[in-house]
């Protein structure tokens, strides 16, 4: 349906965003094909409902990273989903609309692998932050919105206008849709792209485990 | 039928009133979520002057008659696509045992006023759109009709979810999708789609009639697609057919009940 | 007040039928207390459903206070109480006042009457001290008490309910059935339970219905039931006796399990 809507304001305006019609419906469907990976609709993580639970307590204190292991097991089934969700309907897609092909297949792997990791960091943390917050389901939605509108899920960020597109592009939303489908397309550089994200991966995973540790402190100070 | 529903509507209200910051917190959050929608409507008018043939007050009174039909439809029956929910958890047994229907037990369950956000939200959307259009007095009386008409509409198509949920306990995703699906599909022009589409949510499942028929005559335009006018005025007729295929549907789902273990 | 005759229930379970009842006919007349006996999966509660018009039959008849339940639900639940022991009708947010008053205007009872019958049910069952408690902080005596007299504020000619011991401690369950049997005796309410507890049975019950396979095993006394196996001497082993035999021997009693969620071969 979305499709529809981008082919209509590209029939309007051709070339916009520096996009063909083509480029636009491509990009159409990675979003669409990132959604089970990336979890962009929020959750995904055993996490939250352990924290509800007060099941966390006994992850935090097992001698494993919390970070690592709910990595590790977020990652394994982002693959799964590749696989099953996204493989499929992109096929379908590029038969009949004909997307086009990666233009850089390589590095796109790797961005869309970077995508991943970022996402999972931020919804590691935003599951986390329920150790502080009662009733975690405002930040759940608050986050899941957020994460739909800036990645570029709704419309490519190239599409914003003035300092709302400067913003979306430096968000680390942009890390989870905008940049890996820009590197698809060719329309990036890779080297820019990958960068950018790999600077906000670093940057959440490191507020992962600093806030594990906190996490842990409290905890153990209350006695689990 | 109606008392029955103001009682437990009414009941719930008060119930969820004991939480008066939970409340507004979900209002406010329902309001800013569905704004996001306009946001993405105003991207795209920030780079064209015409989607699909149609200007941004145009677009905006598009998206503002379908989003408040949704949200009053959402209001006032949307629960009842938590039907599975209820069924696996045996809850729904318990409203079988009442003397009052269970699909007004299920639209009342848990009524909570921060649905409002979207009504408010929407009509916010509707009434710049209004503003800007200039629709002449001959032409707006069809504007509440529709409204009603869509309203119903939706419910209908609410009930038939419910009602397929009867039989996909485990999935009530595929019968959210309809209900969703419909409200993401008439936010825009249906000349954007393509036709098969167009005639498929005309005369199959008719939410064409919710906002795009009768915005046809209300922005007096000719139908891109050739269909003929007189379908500009038949929501009303769609409205009862459809409501009429969900009160069987529904009914049907009710025999097939097979209710939980223990 | 009941009659039932060769009703039966089938479930479609992956493409298997299986008879959650089958052929069962029974009558109750008004002012009997009767108790329903059988092992888990055996059909109770889905005869219990059937009664009260909340699974249709798929085969046979049934009229219960003179009305088909599946086709005349709303009538017939103005004229019967349900109680789930395993989960309550009220309404989980809402003081037990509240659920109350909401029955009243659902179930369109005269307010006078109302307020005479709650006030009698309040002083039986005591509920005086948490009538302004929402449900969900009930303890589950306090909660069933409160089911109960949900049940019977519309002045129900017929109490069907479903395990309504099951949990209670010692003191609770005496009190439940105590009322029950006033309920019997001074109303004339007629009542149908399940159980698992004997003790329900011998203390309540002047007739037993003992259910297995979907099928009706013994409807009788229960003295009448006692004497299937004369050698025991507790009504424990004597029941644990006829659900042992109730198949052929040699042959395993367990039946598959249905998928979580879905339709069991028969109700707990």
């Amino acid at each position: 349906m979305r499709a529809y809507v981008l082919i209509a304001l590209w029939d309007a305006r051709p070339g916009l965003g520096g996009y063909t019609v083509a480029d636009a419906i491509t990009f159409c469907f990675l979003s669409q094909a990132f959604i089970g990976p990336m979890q962009m609709f929020g959750g995904g993580l055993a996490l939250s409902e352990r924290i509800r639970t007060g099941d966390i307590a006994f992850d935090l204190v097992r001698p494993a990273s919390l970070l690592a292991w709910a990595m590790a097991d977020d990652l394994g089934r982002a693959a799964y989903l590749t696989l099953l969700r996204s493989v499929p309907p992109t096929l379908v897609g590029a038969f009949l609309f004909g997307i086009v092909a990666p233009a850089q297949p390589g590095f796109f792997a790797l961005s869309f692998a970077l995508g991943v990791s970022v996402s999972f960091a931020w919804r590691y943390l935003v599951a986390l932050s329920a150790c502080w917050i009662i009733d975690d389901k405002g930040t759940q939605t608050l986050s899941s919105v957020l994460t739909i509108f800036f990645s570029g899920m709704i419309l490519p960020l190239t599409l914003f206008p003035g300092w709302l597109g400067t913003l979306a592009n430096a968000s680390p939303f942009a890390a989870m849709v905008q940049v890996p489908a820009d590197i698809y397309l060719g329309a990036r550089s890779a080297a820019g792209g990958l960068a950018f994200q790999a600077f906000w991966a670093a940057v959440l995973l490191g507020a992962g485990a600093l806030l594990t540790r906190r996490a842990r402190r409290k905890v153990v100070i209350q006695g689990g | 039928m109606v008392r029955a529903y103001v009682l437990l509507a009414w009941t719930w209200l008060r119930a969820s009133a004991q939480y008066p910051a939970s409340l507004v917190l979900l209002t406010l959050g329902s309001f800013v979520i569905n704004g996001l929608d306009v946001a993405a409507i105003w991207v795209i008018f920030a780079h064209t002057r015409t989607l699909a043939g149609f200007t941004l007050p145009e677009v905006m009174f598009l998206y503002g008659t379908a989003g408040v039909s949704f949200a009053l439809a959402d209001l006032l029956f949307g629960n009842v696509e938590r039907l599975s929910q209820h069924i696996r958890a045996g809850t729904f047994d318990t409203m079988l045992i009442r003397p009052v229907s269970p699909f007004v037990q299920m639209a009342a369950d848990r009524f909570g006023p921060h649905r409002l956000g979207r009504v408010a939200q929407a009509v916010a959307v509707l009434a710049i759109a209004l503003a800007q259009l200039a629709v002449p007095g001959s032409r707006a009386w069809m504007i509440p009709l529709m409204i009603l008409c869509g309203t119903a509409i939706f419910a209908a198509v609410f009930a038939l979810g419910g009602a397929l949920q009867f039989l996909l306990t485990d999935a009530p995703e595929v019968a959210n999708a309809f209900t969703y699906g419909g409200s993401q599909l008439t936010q825009y022009p249906l000349s954007v789609y393509g036709e098969q589409l167009v005639r498929g949510v005309t005369f199959v499942l008719p939410l064409a009639f919710v906002n795009w028929q009768p915005s046809l005559y209300v922005l007096d335009r000719d139908d891109p697609l050739g269909l003929p006018g007189w379908l500009r005025f038949a929501s009303p007729v769609a409205a009862l057919v459809l409501g009429g295929a969900a009160a069987l549907a529904w009914r049907a789902g009710l025999r097939r009940y097979r209710s939980t273990g223990s | 007040m009941i009659k039932a005759e060769e009703l039966g229930r089938t479930f479609k379970v992956r493409r298997a039928v299986v008879h959650a009842v089958r052929d069962l006919s029974f009558t109750v007349g008004p002012g009997e207390f009767v108790g329903c006996l059988g092992p888990n999966g055996a059909g109770k509660s889905t005869t219990i459903k059937m009664l009260t018009g909340i699974l249709a039959p798929s085969a046979g008849r049934v009229v219960v206070a003179g009305l088909d339940p599946a086709r005349k639900r709303k009538a017939l639940a103005r004229r019967i109480g349900v109680v789930f022991g395993q989960r309550t009708t009220l309404w989980w947010d809402l003081p037990l006042r509240d659920s109350f008053e909401l029955i009243r205007l659902l179930y369109k009872v005269d307010r006078v009457r109302f307020r005479e019958r709650l006030d009698e049910l309040c002083a039986i069952l005591d509920l005086g001290d948490f009538l302004k408690t929402p449900v969900r902080q009930l303890s589950l005596g306090q909660r069933m008490r409160g089911d109960m007299a949900a049940a019977l504020l519309h002045d129900p000619d017929l109490l069907v309910l479903d395990e309504p011991t099951i949990g209670l401690d010692v003191v609770s369950k005496a009190g439940v059935r105590e009322f029950l049997l006033r309920m019997n005796a001074e109303r004339g309410t007629t009542v149908l339970l399940t159980t698992h507890d004997l003790g329900d049975i011998e203390k309540l019950c002047r007739r037993v219905l003992l259910i297995d396979h979907g099928r009706l095993a013994f409807d009788g006394s229960v003295a009448g039931l006692r004497a299937l196996a004369p050698e025991e001497t507790s009504i424990e082993d004597v029941v644990t006796r006829l659900y042992l035999s109730s198949t052929p021997a040699g042959s395993p009693r367990i039946r598959p399990l249905p998928p979580a969620g879905g339709p069991p071969s028969g109700m707990a």
